[in-house]
């Protein structure tokens, strides 16, 4: 509460920043009687973002930082008995101050010492509060202050404001890339863990996979075996079985969309499609499980085959409805990317349209769509919702379709669902799991934009 | 200025329209509720090359697409009037605009080869026509067509090598070689040298008189200059209406309208 006041008072500090600079560079250049270098928004906005960035950066630290620095005030303040207990304890210990200091129930009977801790707490938080406000404030007006003494008609203010909102963009992109590599390094690390416990050629070329470790050395059946080739079958099976359904549907209708429906009929179709994209996975899933899977067993016993009531097909299949939009609307902006000129040339030399389509556009289009079926493809393998539901759990190595499988995202999944030690090589194996796959689906994104790329250059 | 209520169309059309190659009569096209070509009557002569001048957007590409049917690719465009091909009506509705387009090729103002081998841009047509019965035949209208483009020389060694590649007047040319591979009658050339420099077009200008003996050719140009270098005879269109249309020797000498005279002395358009 108080965070959003402070806040809109910083906003406000701001807009009545971006006045006074462009009222004051109106006067200063009036008086000295020449015209300013910029146009008066960007004196306006420079003293804006003067005032603002300073009390932001204030404002951040602090919420990045309060809680360290109160954690580690509260502890020195505890008596020495329990400055030494282990990490864990500690920290369990801490909730509980935690815990007092926001009036809730408390795991174990409130000592003196406990109260004394969580007084303390709440007299740093309020401190800290206090001290942030006045902060961020004066760095705000500190900075208005001293952007508007510099306010002149010579001042570069569009260069500056220029240079200022780089330098914003450049810190969103930063935290950005900055999320990614710390995801990254952690799965590394993570595997690399798993790596120590379970050897790498094992996991990658091993035909078993059985994740269940022993809790009990004494216990039976729990030898624990990670290979993980069962697992890259199925989700190679299933993404096959998808793409088997979304390439032909997907292009099709992206050649009908381009080529032969009229306008009104386009802008019916297009939307349609897309909402596809819109449904969430586990529709699908439940879609699959519940109809899909149920209908292809029955059809399957008529004619004789012996069709699992979770089978790598019905997952496969409606894992293949779910990307047709992504292939078909890239298909469909590809194609309709193709130069009209070569239409026409291809009709004035008399080709029918589907000769047109078949030899000029469809070719000339070719790296867009192959661009854009590795993007499906790649949604494909990370998908996990319709595969859990509709596929099951079992790791089979085999190429039926009509048998049950499983793929590396369903048992990333079912390795960390549950209680589980956090260090035991089964839920290491997810990491590792994660990080192959995060491997597979970035070559293919790279190795996709790549090809559209080339693609766009072709026709600029 | 009204044109309508003086029409110079005496040498427009022929006495008898089945004299011409292409005949037209009463050409009305729409966009939509816009008329873009009003009554558009001419004959266009054999074995002669017909150029179609005016300001832009008075309708010379737009005639120029009714008479390959290109128009019917087109939505909203209507076209009405009659046009005959050596005295057959190509808008009956039995007559198919794909064959039609075989007989009457066309050359567009950009130059557009297909993102294919320069043998393959010139073999397209006769592919698909199937005017070819064995790789040698095909071999032989690939050669023969370059040849007459006057291309041949430049890409003999490098016929593999993608069209898209070469210079801007060499595509051009390509495409001029692309069309004249299905062994049309007639050629439309819509400003084929407007997006190339004054070396290219000269060598394209060259190319249209030699194709004369064999095709008849329509082109429509912006450039007076080429107009006169390149017809027999020369159209002038204003605002939807053929103005005038005579040998290009008078139009440009001595031109009968007002219209005519202020456009090629340059004082609009
Ligand atoms: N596809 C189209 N849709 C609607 N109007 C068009 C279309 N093509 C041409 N027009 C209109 O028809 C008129 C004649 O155009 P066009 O034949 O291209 O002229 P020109 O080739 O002489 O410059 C112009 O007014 C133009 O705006
Ligand atoms: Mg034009």
């Amino acid at each position: 509460m108080q965070l959003i006041a402070l806040v809109a008072t910083l906003l406000l500090l701001s807009a009545v920043g971006f006045h006074l600079g462009r009222r004051r560079a109106a006067a200063r250049s009036a008086a000295a009687d020449r015209r300013p270098h910029s146009l008066p928004v960007y004196y306006g906005s420079y003293v804006a973002l003067w005032s603002g960035l300073p009390a932001l950066v204030v404002l951040l630290g602090w919420l990045a930082f309060e809680p360290l620095v109160v954690r580690s005030l509260v502890v020195d303040s505890l008596p020495l008995v329990a400055r030494e207990l282990p990490p864990e304890r500690l920290g369990l210990l801490m909730n509980d101050v935690r815990n007092l200091a926001a009036g809730v129930v408390t795991s174990r009977d409130v000592d003196p010492e406990m109260a004394a801790a969580a007084e303390t707490y709440l007299r740093l938080k309020r401190l800290g509060a206090v001290a942030v406000a006045v902060l961020s404030l004066a760095a705000a007006i500190g900075g208005l202050g001293l952007a508007l003494r510099r306010v002149r008609p010579d001042l570069r203010a569009r260069n500056a404001v220029e240079r200022l909102v780089e330098r914003l963009l450049i810190g969103a992109s930063t935290i950005a890339i900055f999320t990614t590599v710390g995801i990254v390094l952690s799965l590394l690390f993570e595997s690399i863990r798993f790596f120590n416990a379970v050897p790498i050629h094992h996991f990658l070329f091993g035909l078993e996979w059985s994740p269940q470790t022993a809790i009990r050395s004494d216990q039976v059946g729990s030898s624990g075996a990670f290979g993980a080739v069962p697992l890259f079958a199925g989700t190679f099976l299933i993404s096959l079985i998808a793409m088997a359904v979304a390439m032909p549907v997907g292009l099709l209708s992206a050649i009908y969309m381009a080529e032969y429906a009229p306008r009104r009929m386009r802008a019916i179709i297009k939307p349609l499609l897309e909402v596809l994209a819109g449904i969430p996975t586990v529709v699908y899933g439940f879609f699959a499980a519940l109809t899909v899977a149920p209908f292809l067993r029955d059809a399957g016993t008529m004619l004789g085959l012996g069709v699992s009531s979770e089978s790598a097909l019905a997952a496969g299949v409606v894992m293949g409805i779910m990307i047709i939009p992504y292939v078909s609307s890239i298909a469909d902006d590809v194609i309709t990317a193709v130069p009209r000129s070569l239409r026409e040339a291809s009709l004035g030399l008399g080709a029918t349209r589907s000769e047109t389509i078949r030899q000029v556009v469809v070719p000339a289009a070719l790296p867009g769509i192959v661009g854009g079926l590795l993007l499906a493809v790649s949604r494909a393998i990370g998908e996990t919702m319709i595969v859990v539901m509709a596929a099951g759990m079992a790791a089979n190595l085999t190429a039926n379709p009509f048998e049950t499988v499983t793929t590396v995202t369903v048992q990333i999944v079912t390795l960390l669902v549950g209680d589980q030690e956090f260090d035991s090589p089964k839920t290491l194996a997810a990491f590792a799991l994660g990080l192959v796959l995060f491997l597979v689906t970035l070559a293919l994104n790279v190795a996709a934009l790549q090809v559209v790329k080339r693609f766009r250059e072709q026709y600029d | 200025m009204n044109v309508a209520s003086k029409p110079a169309l005496d040498q427009a059309t022929l006495d008898d329209r089945r004299l011409a190659k292409v005949s037209a009569r009463d050409v009305d096209v729409f966009y939509g509720a816009k008329q873009a070509l009003k009554s558009v009557s001419i004959d266009i002569r054999p074995n002669e090359v017909t150029a179609l001048i005016g300001p832009s957007g008075c309708g010379k590409s737009t005639f120029l697409r009714c008479l390959n049917r290109m128009n019917d690719l087109i939505e909203s465009c209507r076209v009405a009037g009659s046009i005959w091909l050596d005295g057959e009506d190509i808008y009956t509705s039995g007559l198919d605009p794909v064959q039609l387009r075989a007989r009457v090729g066309m050359v567009f103002q950009k130059p557009n080869p297909f993102p294919k081998t320069i043998y393959d841009n010139v073999a397209y047509g006769p592919r698909i026509h199937g005017l070819a019965r064995s790789r040698a035949e095909l071999d032989e209208i690939v050669m023969t067509s370059l040849e007459k483009a006057g291309l041949i020389d430049e890409v003999k060694d490098r016929l593999q090598e993608q069209g898209t590649g070469l210079s801007g007047g060499q595509q051009q040319r390509l495409c001029i070689a692309r069309a004249i591979a299905v062994s049309p009658e007639v050629i439309l050339m819509d400003e084929p040298c407007s997006a190339l420099d004054p070396i290219a077009t000269a060598k394209v200008e060259e190319l249209i008189d030699e194709l004369r003996q064999r095709f008849t050719i329509v082109i429509v140009t912006h450039s007076m200059q080429q107009a006169a270098r390149v017809s027999q005879r020369t159209g002038f269109f204003h605002l939807g209406e053929l103005v005038e249309c005579g040998e290009t020797e008078q139009i440009f000498t001595n031109p009968r309208h007002k219209l005519t005279q202020g456009y090629i002395t340059g004082r609009f358009g």
